[in-house]
């Protein structure tokens, strides 16, 4: 093995020999004879060694060479057909644990009782009164900042007056004041346009609950009257509560995904 | 001995309200067998036909006295009794499996008897369709050709062909004598057939006519004798469940997009959209269906052997027609559907839009819904483990027949309407007595769940196939 670059340099300089790559196209197609004359004429432990080596060796380009050939003919598995065969009135359902929905349902109605449900966003990026809320400077010189102007989009009941504009700490801007929202069903992956009945909670602060902020993250009450649910006893079910998920101010509308 | 014993004013109507007779005067504790006397002596039956006796809905069960006293009815005035024929030949309930057969090496989908119970056909996991020898409960023919699940099967009426849909969207046509393949399979279908249907006997005898449908959205009428798909349906913006050819010429399809959708089977045009379900419409079910499946046949004249249909094309054609027309009534055909939302509505689909009633109760999704087959009862099937019976006119909801401990995949009803069999993902099958509203017979012994249950229409066999890749066959 050359030490240091010499033969580079020289190569570099005065470039190959002319039948360079010639003999060595030659010497490396010999290579594979010489390699099976040592193997045949070894002998002791070397012959050993190299046998071992070389065993090894082969294997692994078997190993490739399968891969290799796999990848060539390409069949797709038809004759196989997959195992688990369901009848029709199976097939669009995943395999949830019949015995589990019956317990599911009490604990659900335990849920709500105790006001807390497992929301598709559980965890909501909590919004703070500087984002949320403007101050408005008021007064002949603008020096009062008691008023506060609400940045993100609010709901307010349909019997809603504004309290005189003297004393009103908290505006809601007509703009961005919303009455429906686009409410997607988890399970039918429809999407209806219902109107807001109210807003339940706001995960940010209990303040922007009764003001009727909605934020991404809150949970709002939708009239669904016009799904058509039907509790057990026929009573038409007209309200339920859906989650926002995305960012109302930036969007102009709000999403929401129904929580069944 | 009483001085006078309290004798009341009684007339008899039939169900639709006609008057038999004149009003007649009874004792007050007379029972339903003697009410069931006279009224055999005034129709002048040959027979004497097995009735029931309702007075404004309540059933007479030990005597008209009871009755009264319990509705609170006056017995000055006279009092209408309505008379409700019910079905001269009983079938007797299952209690035994007589063999359990295996062959097929995947689970078993589907499970049909043919229209006169002579043939018996199971379509499973493993692509294939198999036919059974049922006077020696062998196998007797194993038809390939499908490439995936068989999903759905389909006798035609008249019991010549079988009918098999894959979930490669393919449709073979086989033939249950020779067990082998009529003519090409049918394609066009894009995604997996999930129904197929025959056209009834009495609108056309040989049988030529079958609809499926498919997850691709769309419903296809095919020609079985030219091998070719006749008319294409589209409509369903997702998966249609279930369609079902009705005996006045109109196709009704129920679709995963919570419309059931009336179509007329001779150009295709669609009549109506029922609305009103709130999550996918499983299955539906039509008041003939029983009579529409059995074509020709005649349960009541089924003897122990199981024979063929015998006749030409028109004398087939009659008797069918005669059987559709006496089961149908005066009015139309009403239709059930069953959803995922766990609700029903009950139909008058060739009328109008609106449901007749909406049967609530369930707490889990309906999986099945059936008639029985005098019309007057409807039971359903659903993942809440029970089923519950109701009443096939108004639809009020009668009871329910707890007992299963899984979902309750299927049912199905013996010819007579008194029995019914159900099959549950808890491996086990029930027989429910109706009139008692109890359980008949446990039937344990398949080892996994049971997907599909049929009751031959001669009333002599149940059989069964499920998740255990075996058949079994159930008599009494």
């Amino acid at each position: 093995m050359p030490q240091n670059e010499h033969i580079e340099l020289h190569r570099k300089r005065h470039g190959y020999r002319l039948d360079h790559h010639e003999r060595k196209r030659k010497k490396e197609s010999r290579e594979v004879h010489e390699r099976s004359h040592k193997a045949r004429k070894m002998i002791g432990l070397k012959a050993k060694l190299y046998h071992k080596q070389r065993h090894a060796e082969k294997i692994q380009m078997k190993k490739t060479i399968k891969m290799h050939e796999q990848r060539k003919s390409k069949q797709k598995d038809d004759d196989k057909t997959p195992e688990g065969a369901v009848p029709a009135y199976l097939l669009d359902r995943e395999g949830q644990s019949r015995a589990k929905v019956l317990s599911n349902m009490i604990k659900q109605k335990r849920k709500e009782k105790a006001g807390k449900w497992e929301v598709p966003l559980p965890k909501v990026r909590a919004q703070g009164e500087t984002e949320v809320l403007k101050v408005i400077r008021t007064g002949k010189r603008q020096k009062k900042a008691w008023k506060r102007m609400v940045t993100k989009v609010c709901f307010v009941g349909d019997g809603f007056t504004r309290k005189p504009p003297k004393y009103e700490r908290f505006i809601r801007p007509m703009g961005l004041r919303f009455k429906k929202a686009h409410v997607t069903h988890p399970e039918l992956k429809a999407t209806f346009c219902l109107p807001i009945l109210g807003v339940k909670k706001n995960p940010s602060s209990s303040l922007y609950t009764t003001l009727g902020v909605i934020t991404k993250g809150t949970v709002i009450e939708v009239n669904v009257s016009e799904l058509g649910l039907v509790t057990q006893g026929g009573k038409v079910i007209w309200g339920k509560y859906a989650q926002v998920t995305n960012n109302p101010e930036n969007d102009g509308c709000i999403n929401a995904v129904l929580l069944v | 001995m009483s001085v006078d014993e309290e004798r009341v004013l009684i007339q008899l109507q039939d169900e639709s309200g006609e008057v038999l007779g004149s009003p007649f005067d009874v004792p007050l504790d007379i029972s339903p067998d003697k009410l069931q006397l006279v009224c055999n002596a005034l129709l002048q039956k040959e027979e004497p036909v097995p009735f029931l006796f309702f007075v404004k809905d309540a059933e007479v069960v030990s005597s008209l006295g009871s009755c009264v006293q319990t509705l609170g009815l006056e017995t000055e005035q006279v009092l209408p009794v309505v008379y409700q024929p019910q079905a001269v030949f009983r079938v007797r309930a299952v209690a035994r499996c007589t063999s359990s057969l295996e062959g097929h090496t995947e689970a078993v989908i589907s499970v049909a008897f043919s229209p006169t119970g002579k043939y018996l056909a199971s379509g499973s996991g493993d692509t294939t369709v198999r036919f059974w020898d049922l006077s020696t409960e062998t196998p007797h023919h194993t038809a390939r050709g499908h490439t995936h699940w068989v999903l759905s099967i389909a006798w035609s009426p008249d019991g010549k062909k079988l009918a098999s849909g894959c979930k490669n969207s393919q449709i073979f046509l086989w033939d249950p004598i020779t067990g082998s393949q009529i003519g090409k399979p049918l394609t066009g279908h894009t995604k997996w057939i999930t129904w197929l249907c025959w056209e009834p006997l009495h609108l056309n005898p040989e049988c030529r006519y079958l609809a499926s449908t498919s997850k691709d959205c769309s419903i296809r009428i095919w020609d079985t004798v030219l091998g070719r798909c006749d008319k294409i349906l589209t409509g369903h913006t997702q998966s249609v469940t279930c369609v079902k050819w009705g005996g006045d010429g109109l196709l009704y399809t129920s679709s995963q997009d919570r419309t059931i959708k009336v179509w007329r089977a001779k150009d295709g045009v669609q009549c109506r959209t029922l609305q009103g379900h709130a999550h996918w419409v499983n299955t539906l079910a039509l008041s003939t269906d029983y009579v529409l499946r059995t074509g020709a046949f005649e349960p009541a004249t089924a003897t122990i052997n199981p024979q063929d249909l015998t006749g030409s094309l028109e004398e087939i054609k009659e008797k069918a027609l005669k059987r559709y027309n006496s089961i149908r009534g005066e009015g139309h055909e009403r239709l059930v559907s069953g959803s995922d939302d766990f609700t029903m509505f009950l139909w008058n689909p060739a009328e109008e839009k609106k449901p007749v009633a909406r049967l609530t109760g369930h707490q889990a999704l309906v999986n099945e819904v059936l008639f029985s087959p005098d019309t007057r009862l409807i039971a359903s099937a659903s993942f809440d483990k029970s089923i519950k019976i109701w009443d096939g006119k108004t639809g009020k909801y009668l009871t329910s027949l707890r007992g299963h401990v899984g979902p309750v995949y299927q049912v199905a009803w013996s010819a007579d309407s008194r029995l019914l069999v159900s099959g549950s993902s808890d491996s086990t099958l029930k027989v429910w007595d109706i009139k008692k509203g109890k359980l008949n017979a446990d039937l344990p012994g398949h080892a996994d769940e049971v997907f599909a249950v049929d009751w031959s229409p001669d009333g002599q066999r149940v059989a069964s196939g499920g998740k255990d890749k075996c058949l079994r066959i159930w008599r009494k």
